[in-house]
């Protein structure tokens, strides 16, 4: 296995030499990965950054923080310093406080009355240390599990109506004859154009008249249908022969169970590639939940991460680490339903 | 079981009227063949039969019950595609179930007819399979199951052999007879073969552009055809036409002369037509008499003389610049160039007015 990865990853067109077009597939493929992993990489070690790590400049990649010690005398732990002596050696002394570019330091092992240090003398000695309680604090102090679980709800509720509602239509369009059927799919189409902000305030006021403000159901509601959903099912469902629903029809199968039993089955693998999209649409949604919750406890994950930042104070080191715990489901999600995907068409069975 | 009865049905898709006035009576057990070239409407009337399509002008009645507004599902049939329409998701066992499972019979039931019927068809083994890993064969055998398990009043198969390779639809061609035999079902089979036709049919219905051409059992069709297309139609290879101008008519029969080659006294009906009327004169292959001068002698080249062993086709041109084929059992010295002599027997020709009717056999 290993060896045949191996093999795999170090083929090269030009056999045992690089060939110009080996070294553009790499690069190519490099550039790629690092735009495509770079900010999220970048994201997730920033994640463990203390407040201070994170406005730190230059910007490190690892987390880095600055180690302190207990001397005895102080109350708080001191931050350690490398500092260069006037007589040219190099100590690590623990700096008390610093005023104005005068530091004063003092020896943590034998602390004696402080000395003062010039700033431009003393560097930091630092340590790699992951600063867990980004991710502890607000799980503990803030409503985090009950924004989850909000999310949770909305996205798999939104998603099944979702799929219910669009495999409904576009099997009605895509497999009966009656007269306006493209007109009616053009029309659905033609919705793509017009973008959320202009619908907002409307689709805000109708969700207020059925009383769905602060409640879950006016945040899953109003996207359940959507007209990429309905077109993508659509495309699939046509290559679905209409011998099989005529043989269903033989078969004494009603409409529904043609429905149910044979394209709902057959329609599988564009309903995942749907799904994937639900999911993400909906676990991602920011600006509708915001405009429908406003009570606390109904926050979805990306409303609650939103607390995070005030308005004069930004808790990025909070923000951070929440956002990479919003992508982890996101990120199984898409790692077990891509092999539907791939899967692709189901064997018809014809011929 | 059940007789079906079509009384002057009518199809039309917008402007196109694909069906013209379809008359047909089939009884209770009869294996009626539908056959014609393709385009002809045979599947669009067998799937008017079956419910799948609506028609726009007559009567369809099954058992004396006219059944036009009655949805496909209700009317008791069952059919096999042409692509034999399995559903690819469930196994063999779930589609042969799936219709009876619509039908609400009891699981125990289900499972005794389907294995009756994979039992029949010498399917059993495969009942756990999805469709896509069986054979061609095994896929056509799953189809007909399907259709087995409804026990339905009429089986409709819709150019169900199609899709086999040549030999596997000779095995099922005889294996579809000995079904019919044994289930003694009604049976409506559309097909574009004729081979098909004549070996299946009790009956067979030649369409033409949405017209019913003939209606009969194979050798009648075969011996007496109403017109020039079912002649053509019927028999392999096809029926030779030649020109021919209705010389005299009277009580003993027709002459009629091919200019330029010979005359033939034909036993047909020709009283109604004035001399000298252009006449199509039909003769078979297989019923050309040659290298002897019999009756009516041609004499002709050989261009093309292709020998099978156990039979052989002569390619031949005659005099006047026509070709015609002669088929003939066993082998024969004929090359290519040789002149050969043919007999016509009389009571073998056929001959056919300007509009391609056949002229009625002399009644006694």
């Amino acid at each position: 296995m290993f060896d045949r990865t191996l093999t795999f990853l170090t083929r090269r067109r030009g056999g045992k030499r690089w060939h110009i077009t080996d070294i553009l597939t790499w690069g190519y493929l490099l550039l790629g990965v690092l735009m495509m992993f770079g900010p999220v990489l970048w994201l997730v070690m920033s994640s463990f950054k203390t407040q201070a790590g994170l406005v730190e400049f230059p910007p490190t990649f690892l987390p880095y923080s600055q180690q302190e010690v207990a001397v005895e005398g102080y109350d708080k732990p001191l931050p350690l310093f490398e500092v260069k002596m006037p007589d040219g050696s190099a100590k690590v002394m623990a700096q008390v406080r610093r005023i104005g570019i005068v530091s004063q330091m003092v020896d943590p092992e034998n602390p004696g009355p402080p000395i003062k240090v010039r700033f431009q003398d003393r560097t930091p000695v630092r340590e790699l240390s992951f600063a867990w309680e980004n991710y502890i604090t607000p799980l503990e102090q803030f409503n985090f599990l009950r924004y989850l679980w909000n999310s949770v709800v909305v996205t798999t509720v939104a998603t099944f109506i979702t799929l219910i509602i669009n495999s409904m239509a576009a099997f009605g369009l895509s497999k009966y004859e009656f007269r306006g059927r493209t007109s009616i799919l053009v029309f659905i189409i033609g919705t793509l154009m017009i973008p959320i902000s202009v619908i907002m305030v409307p689709v805000y006021l109708v969700v207020t008249k059925f009383g769905m403000v602060n409640s879950l159901w006016g945040v899953i509601l109003p996207g359940a249908a959507t007209p990429t959903g309905v077109f993508l099912l659509r495309q699939y469902m046509l290559t679905i022969p209409d011998e099989l629903l005529d043989a269903a029809r033989m078969d004494n199968a009603s409409e529904w169970q043609i429905y149910w039993r044979i394209i709902v089955p057959l329609a599988l693998p564009a309903l995942a590639v749907l799904a994937i999209f639900s999911i993400m649409w909906r676990w991602n949604d920011f600006l509708w939940p915001l405009v429908i919750l406003t009570r606390n406890e109904l926050y979805t994950l990306q409303v609650g991460l939103n607390a995070f930042q005030g308005e004069l104070q930004v808790q990025w080191h909070y923000v951070l680490a929440m956002t990479v715990v919003t992508l982890l489901p996101i990120t199984f999600v898409f790692a077990f339903l891509q092999k539907f995907i791939t899967t692709g068409i189901a064997s018809t069975g014809m011929k | 079981m059940a007789t079906l009865r079509l009384n002057k049905v009518n199809k039309a898709f917008g402007e196109f009227h694909v069906i013209h006035d379809v008359d047909l009576e089939i009884q209770d057990g009869e294996f009626v063949v539908f056959v014609g070239p393709s385009g002809c409407g045979k599947s669009t009337l067998l799937r008017m039969i079956a419910g799948l399509e609506k028609t726009t002008g007559g009567d369809i009645e099954i058992d004396g019950e006219v059944v036009n507004d009655i949805s496909a599902a209700e009317r008791g049939l069952a059919m096999v595609f042409q692509s034999y329409a399995l559903y690819p998701h469930m196994t063999v066992f779930q589609n042969m179930a799936f219709g009876l499972e619509n039908n609400r019979m009891p699981r125990d039931e289900i499972r005794q007819r389907v294995h009756d019927a994979a039992q029949m068809l010498r399917i059993e083994e495969y009942l756990g399979r999805k469709p896509r890993e069986l054979s061609g064969g095994q896929r056509q055998r799953v189809a007909i199951g399907r259709a087995i398990v409804r026990k339905p009043k009429i089986f409709l198969l819709d150019e169900p052999l199609s899709n086999l390779d040549a030999e596997l639809r000779v095995l099922m061609r005889a294996e579809l007879t000995n079904l019919h035999v044994r289930l003694r079902a009604t049976m409506i089979h559309v097909t574009h073969d004729q081979v098909e036709a004549m070996t299946l049919a009790d009956k067979i219905v030649v369409l033409r552009d949405g017209r019913v051409e003939q209606i009969g059992a194979p050798l009648d069709l075969y011996n007496r055809p109403d017109n020039q297309f079912v002649a053509g139609f019927i028999g392999s290879p096809k029926m030779n036409f030649l020109a021919a101008k209705l010389k005299s008519a009277d009580a003993k029969g027709v002459v009629a002369e091919i200019e330029g080659l010979a005359e033939f006294a034909v036993p047909a009906d020709g009283r109604g037509l004035a001399a000298g009327q252009p006449l199509t004169l039909g003769i078979r292959p297989e019923h050309i008499e040659h290298g002897k001068a019999g009756n009516s002698a041609v004499r002709g080249a050989v261009t093309v003389s292709e020998q099978l062993g156990g039979e052989s086709y002569l390619y031949c041109s005659l005099p006047n610049g026509e070709n015609i084929i002669i088929h003939t059992a066993g082998q024969t010295g004929a090359r290519r160039g040789d002149g050969i002599d043919m007999g016509f027997p009389s009571g073998l020709i056929h001959l056919f007015d300007s509009n391609g009717h056949a002229l009625p056999p002399l009644s006694a």
